[in-house]
C-alpha cells in the first residue's frame, strides 16, 4: 500500500501538467466548494486542495533545481501563440512560499474563522481564499503577459471579497477603499500591457523582450513602463502608494490579515521584478530611466515614516500593517540595485518576511481569538496566561528586527553587502539605522506583554488551542531554521537573481 | 581521547545540554540544579582539555558550515580566546553553586528560567571565545545579549522593565548600527572576515582601498559598536543592568557580558587591524600627527577616570561596582588601543585578573544581600564581625583590583603601565596611577568600615550567608591571589599572540 503510494507520487512529481494543476486544482475547486455548501465538508476539502497545490510547487522546485526551467504549453499552442506556463528558479521560490504560508495559514485558520467571521459566511471564506491563492500563484506560474493581469484581477477580487468578512462595519469600508485603489493600480498595469501589445503585438513575455530590444518606439516603451509601474506600486503598497494597506490589514479578519500579508504584497514584487529584469532591461530602468534613485528615495523615506508611524500604533495589526510598508522598501532597496547580490537580497526577504510576518499575525491571530482584541492594552500581562503565543511573538519579534539566527538577520546582512557591495555606504548606515526602529515597535509589544498587570481581558483568557499554536510555531520555527541554514532560502534566491540578470543581458 | 574538532564541539554542546536539562527537569529543583553543576563541571574538564593542546600551539578548528551564502559559522581556538574561554567555564561552576545558594536562599521565582538563560549565556560566550571569523563573533554577541535579557529582568517588575530597557536599547543599538556596520565595511575593504594573525587590513591599506581617517572610523565604530565593553559614553547599560539577582551580576556583567566586550575589542585590535597597523598609521601620514587610536585612547583613559570617580559618590554597593567594572574594562580597551606588545598582552591579563576579582565583589555584595539585607555601604558599619570571611574576602578581592601586591591585578596593571611607555604615551600612566589611588579610595573603605563596631554598639554576631554563597567567595578571593604567582604563565601563553 505504502509503496504503490509511493509510487504514484513519483509518477505524479514527474508529470509535465503540473504548472497547470497547480491553477487548475484550486481554481476548479473553489465553486464546486460553494456548491457543497457543507460548512465542515467545505474546510476539509480546501485543506486538503491547500496542501495538494503545496506539494505540486515543491515538486516544482524540485525539478528546477535538478533540471531547470521548464515550460507548459496551454493547450498544446506553443509560444508565442498559445498561453505559456514558465517555471524557473524565481517564480519556483516564490510559488513555494506562497503556497506554503498558504497551506499553513489555512491549517491554522479554523478557529479563528469560527470566532471572527459569521457562521452563515464561512461556506464563502474557504473558496475565496483558495481563488485569492490562485490568483497569487498564477501571476507567478504564468508566461503571458495578460495573464498576469487576469491572475491579478482574480486575486484582488477575492481579497476584496475576503476583507470586506470581517466582524467591524469598518470592514466593507477599508475593502472598498482598497479596491479603489487597487482598481486604479490594476487599470494602470493593464494600460501599460495594452501599449506594450501596441508596440509589439505580442503578450509573451519572453517575446515582448525581444521585439522590444528591437523596437524603436522609445516614447510608447516609456508610457508603458510608467503605468506598469505604478500600478504595481500601488499593488506592492510603495510608500506613497501604501495608503490602502493599514486600514485593509487592521480591519480584515486576522486569517486574512495573516495571508495576504504574508504573500500578496510580495507577489507584487516578483511581478514588478519580472517586468523590470525579464520584459525590459535594468539598463533601461535604472540607467535610461533614474528609477533606482527615486526607488532608493521612496524606500528609505517608506521606511523611516512607516517604521515610525509602526511605533505609534496602539492597535497591534496596524503597527504590523505599517511595518509590512517599511520592509517592502528593503525588498526595493535591493533590487533597485541591479547587481546579483542585491536582487538576491531582495529576493530572499520576500521569503524571509513572508514567514516573519505571516508567523507574527498568527500570533495576533491567537491573542484577537482568546482576548477578543487587538489592541495592545488589552494585551497587558498576556505572558502570564498565554506564555506560547507570547514567546512566538518574542521569537518572531527578534526576526523582524533581524537579529542573527533568524531569518532577518540573513536578509538584513545580504542586503547590507551588497549595497556595500555596490559602493552606497550612506545607504547602508541609513538601512542599520532604521532597523533599529524595528527594535522600539517590536519591544515595546514584549514589555506590554510581559512587564505589566493583566488587564480585564487577559485575567479571562487562556492558552491558544493547539490547532492554531503549532502551525504558528512550524511559521514562527521556520524564520529560525531559515536564519541558520540558508540552503533552501538565500541560495535559491541567489540562483534566481543570477538567472534573471544573465536573462537581461546584466554581465557582473 | 576525542579529536580536537569534537572538543569543541563538546564543549560547545555542553551548556546547550544544560539548557535542555533545566527545561526537562524544571519541576524538579535538585535534580535541576545538579545537572547544572555536573555539566559545568564537565565542561571546565574540556576546556581544560582544549588549553592544554592551544598553549601547547595547536590552533583547533571546526568549521560548522554556512550560514549565509559565502560566510561561515567556523571555530578556531587562539590563546587569547582560550583563556577567556577557560574563565568563563571556570567561575561558570562557582557561580552556579552560588547562585543555587542564593536563589533559594532569597526564595526568587522562575528559576528554571534563570538557570536555562544562564547556561544559554554560557554557550554564547564560549561561541565568541571561539570565534573565527567576525561573523561568528557577532552572532555570539548578540546571543548573549538576548539570553541574558530575563536574566536582567528577572524580577520582572517596573524597575527590571526600565533597567532591561537601556540594558537592551543600548546594547542592540551600537551593535547594530555600529559593530553590524563595521563588520560589513570590513568584508567589503579585506574581501574576507577572518582573524588572521597580524591583520586582515594591512594588505587593503596598503593598496589604497582605505585611508588613514577611514581606518580611524573603522576603529571607532568597532570601539563603540561593541557596546558590551562599556566605553564611556555607552556604559549606561551596565549600571542598569545591576537591577539583575546578583549571581547575574556576577557572572554576567563582571566576567562573560563585559568581558565578551572587551574580548572583541581585544581580538579585532589584534586579528583583524593587526597591532602594527594602529600603531604605525597617523591619520595624516607624518610622524608627528595623532595616530588613529589616540583620540580613542584618551576617550578610554577618561573613561578609567570618570568612571572611578562616579563609583566613588554611589552609596548602593552594586551601582559602586557596576562603576567601578566600567573603569576596569576601560583599562582593557585602553590596552587594545595603545596597540603596544605590553599592553595588549597587559589588556588580556587583565581580563582573568578582574574576572576573579569582581567577581568575588559581587559574590560578597550578594551574601551581605542575602545574609543581612543589606544593599547600601553606609548600612554595613560594623557588619564585618558578624560576617568576617565575606568583608575579608572583599579586601583580598580590593587589593586585586586596585593592583597591589599581593592580588593577580598588580601584573595585569603592571603590564598596561609599561605599555603606555611602549607606545609613547607615557603621560597616559599617569591616568591608571590616579585611577589606582581612586580605586583604594572607593574599595578598602568598605571592609575596614566593616570591621569597625560604632560606639555603643554591642559587637554583631557571626552570621553569614549561607555556606553554598561563602564557599564560592572564598575560593575566588583566594584564587585572586594565586593568580598572581602565576601571571608568568599566562605572559607566555599571550606572547604567542602579539
Amino acid at each position: 500500500m505504502i509503496e504503490q503510494l509511493i509510487q504514484f507520487l513519483d509518477v505524479v512529481s514527474k508529470s509535465p501538467h503540473l504548472p497547470v494543476l497547480l491553477i487548475a486544482i484550486p481554481l476548479v475547486a473553489a465553486p464546486l466548494l460553494i456548491l457543497i455548501g457543507n460548512r465542515k465538508l467545505v474546510q476539509i476539502l480546501s485543506l486538503i486542495v491547500a496542501w495538494v497545490v503545496f506539494g505540486i510547487s515543491v515538486a516544482m522546485l524540485g525539478r528546477v533545481l535538478a533540471t531547470g526551467a521548464f515550460e507548459y504549453q496551454l493547450g498544446g499552442w506553443p509560444s508565442p501563440y498559445g498561453i505559456v506556463y514558465r517555471v524557473d528558479h524565481f517564480n519556483a521560490f516564490v510559488m513555494l512560499f506562497v503556497s506554503a504560508l498558504g497551506a499553513l495559514v489555512l491549517t491554522y485558520s479554523p478557529p479563528s474563522v469560527a470566532a471572527e467571521i459569521p457562521r452563515s459566511k464561512h461556506y464563502l471564506f474557504y473558496p475565496s481564499y483558495l481563488l485569492c491563492m490562485t490568483g497569487l500563484l498564477g501571476m507567478c506560474v504564468t508566461g503571458d503577459l495578460f495573464n498576469v493581469f487576469v491572475f491579478l484581477e482574480i486575486s484582488s477580487l477575492s481579497s476584496y471579497a475576503l476583507i470586506s468578512l470581517g466582524k467591524t462595519r469598518r470592514a466593507p469600508l477599508a475593502s472598498l477603499q482598497y479596491l479603489i485603489l487597487g482598481t486604479i493600480g490594476a487599470t494602470f498595469f493593464l494600460l501599460g500591457i495594452g501599449l506594450l501589445y501596441q508596440i509589439t503585438g505580442t503578450l509573451n513575455m519572453a517575446d515582448i523582450a525581444e521585439k522590444l530590444a528591437a523596437s524603436d518606439a522609445k516614447r510608447a516603451e516609456l508610457v508603458a513602463f510608467a503605468f506598469m509601474t505604478v500600478g504595481l506600486f500601488i499593488k506592492m503598497a510603495v510608500f506613497p502608494l501604501h495608503t490602502w494597506l493599514p486600514n485593509a490589514y487592521t480591519y480584515a479578519p486576522s486569517v486574512v490579515t495573516t495571508f495576504i500579508a504574508a504573500t500578496s504584497t510580495k507577489v507584487s514584487v516578483y511581478a514588478f521584478v519580472r517586468m523590470v529584469y525579464t520584459i525590459y532591461t535594468p539598463k533601461f530602468a535604472f540607467e535610461t530611466l533614474p528609477l533606482d534613485r527615486a526607488m532608493v528615495v521612496l524606500a528609505l523615506i517608506g521606511i523611516f515614516v512607516a517604521s515610525i508611524a509602526a511605533i505609534y500604533q496602539t492597535n497591534v495589526k496596524r503597527l504590523l500593517a505599517y511595518s509590512s510598508v517599511a520592509q517592502i522598501g528593503y525588498m526595493l532597496l535591493g533590487i533597485g540595485l541591479a547587481t546579483e547580490a542585491g536582487v538576491a537580497a531582495g529576493v530572499v526577504h520576500m521569503f524571509n518576511h513572508a514567514f516573519i510576518k505571516g508567523g507574527l499575525f498568527m500570533v495576533v491571530g491567537c491573542f484577537a481569538l482568546r482576548i477578543g482584541s487587538v489592541r495592545l492594552e488589552d494585551w497587558r500581562g498576556a505572558a502570564s496566561v498565554m506564555p506560547m503565543t507570547c514567546f512566538a511573538w518574542a521569537v518572531g519579534g527578534l526576526g523582524l528586527i533581524g537579529v542573527p539566527m533568524t531569518a532577518g538577520f540573513v536578509s538584513k546582512w545580504m542586503l547590507l553587502t551588497a549595497t556595500m557591495d555596490a559602493g552606497n555606504l550612506t545607504v547602508a548606515m541609513l538601512m542599520l539605522i532604521s532597523s533599529l526602529l524595528a527594535v522600539v515597535y517590536v519591544w515595546k509589544v514584549v514589555e506590554a506583554i510581559y512587564f505589566s498587570e493583566p488587564s480585564e481581558k487577559v485575567k479571562a483568557a487562556k492558552e491558544a488551542p493547539l490547532t492554531m499554536l503549532i502551525p504558528t510555531y512550524v511559521v514562527i520555527g521556520a524564520t529560525v531554521v531559515f536564519g541558520c541554514w540558508t540552503v533552501y532560502s538565500a541560495e535559491i534566491a541567489q540562483l534566481a537573481a543570477k538567472a534573471l540578470l544573465n536573462a537581461s543581458g546584466v554581465v557582473q | 581521547m576525542m579529536t580536537p574538532e569534537q572538543l569543541i564541539m563538546t564543549s560547545l554542546a555542553l551548556p546547550l545540554l544544560a539548557v535542555g536539562l533545566v527545561f526537562l527537569f524544571g519541576k524538579i529543583p535538585n535534580l535541576r540544579d545538579g545537572c547544572s553543576i555536573v555539566v559545568s563541571v564537565l565542561l571546565f574538564g574540556v576546556t581544560c582539555q582544549l588549553a592544554q593542546l592551544v598553549f601547547n600551539g595547536e590552533r583547533p578548528e571546526l568549521v560548522i558550515g554556512e550560514m549565509i551564502p559565502g560566510f561561515k559559522i567556523r571555530f578556531l581556538i587562539e590563546p587569547l580566546g582560550m583563556i577567556f574561554a577557560l574563565v568563563a567555564s571556570g567561575l561558570w561552576i562557582l557561580t552556579t553553586i552560588y547562585a543555587i545558594g542564593y536563589m533559594r536562599g532569597h526564595h526568587e521565582k522562575n528559576q528554571t528560567r534563570f538557570f536555562a538563560c544562564f547556561a544559554a549565556a554560557i554557550f554564547a560566550a564560549l561561541s565568541a571565545a571561539y570565534a573565527a571569523n567576525l561573523l561568528t563573533l557577532f552572532v555570539a554577541y548578540e546571543v548573549m545579549t538576548i539570553s541574558t535579557y530575563p536574566l536582567v529582568t528577572h524580577n520582572g517588575d517596573e524597575e527590571a522593565k526600565r533597567g532591561g530597557r537601556v540594558y537592551l536599547g543600548i546594547l542592540i543599538s551600537t551593535s547594530i548600527a555600529f559593530f553590524l556596520f563595521a563588520i560589513v565595511w570590513t568584508g567589503h575593504i579585506a574581501g574576507t572576515l577572518d582573524f588572521v594573525p597580524g591583520g586582515i587590513l594591512q594588505q587593503p591599506f596598503a593598496e589604497g582601498k582605505i585611508s588613514p581617517a577611514g581606518l580611524a572610523a573603522l576603529l571607532a565604530l568597532f570601539t563603540f559598536g561593541i557596546g558590551k565593553a562599556a566605553l564611556m559614553p555607552f556604559h549606561r547599560w551596565l549600571p542598569a543592568a545591576m537591577v539583575a539577582p546578583t549571581p547575574v551580576s556576577a557572572l554576567l556583567h563582571a566576567v562573560a557580558v563585559v568581558k565578551v566586550g572587551v574580548f572583541s575589542i581585544l581580538k579585532v585590535v589584534i586579528y583583524v587591524f593587526g597591532i602594527d597597523l594602529i600603531r604605525e598609521t597617523n591619520l595624516t601620514g607624518s610622524l608627528s600627527d595623532v595616530g588613529i587610536s589616540d583620540w580613542l585612547c584618551y576617550l578610554a583613559a577618561a573613561s578609567i577616570l570618570l568612571a572611578s570617580l562616579v563609583a566613588m559618590t554611589k552609596d548602593n554597593l552594586k551601582a559602586r561596582l557596576a562603576y567601578s567594572t566600567i573603569s576596569q574594562l576601560a583599562y582593557i580597551t585602553l590596552g587594545a588601543l595603545l596597540a603596544s606588545e605590553s599592553s595588549v598582552i597587559g589588556g588580556g591579563m587583565h581580563i582573568v585578573m578582574h574576572a576573579v576579582g569582581k567577581i568575588t565583589l559581587f559574590f560578597c555584595a550578594g551574601a551581605i544581600y542575602v545574609g543581612a539585607h543589606k544593599k547600601n555601604i553606609s548600612d554595613m558599619r560594623g557588619l564585618g564581625r558578624a560576617m568576617p570571611l565575606t568583608f575579608a574576602a572583599f579586601l583580598v578581592a580590593s587589593i586585586s583590583i586596585i593592583g597591589l601586591p599581593p592580588g593577580g591585578g598588580s601584573w595585569s596593571k603592571w603590564f598596561l603601565a609599561v605599555g603606555c611607555v611602549e607606545s609613547g604615551q607615557a603621560w597616559l600612566m599617569g591616568a591608571l596611577m590616579i585611577s589606582s589611588l581612586l580605586n583604594i579610595a572607593y574599595l578598602v573603605p568598605i571592609p575596614i568600615r566593616a570591621f569597625m563596631t560604632p560606639k555603643g554598639e554591642e559587637p554583631q554576631k557571626w552570621h553569614e550567608a549561607p555556606m553554598m554563597c561563602v564557599v564560592p567567595l572564598c575560593i575566588t578571593a583566594v584564587g585572586s591571589v594565586v593568580l598572581m604567582f602565576f601571571a608568568d604563565s599566562i605572559y607566555r601563553v599571550l606572547l604567542q599572540i602579539v
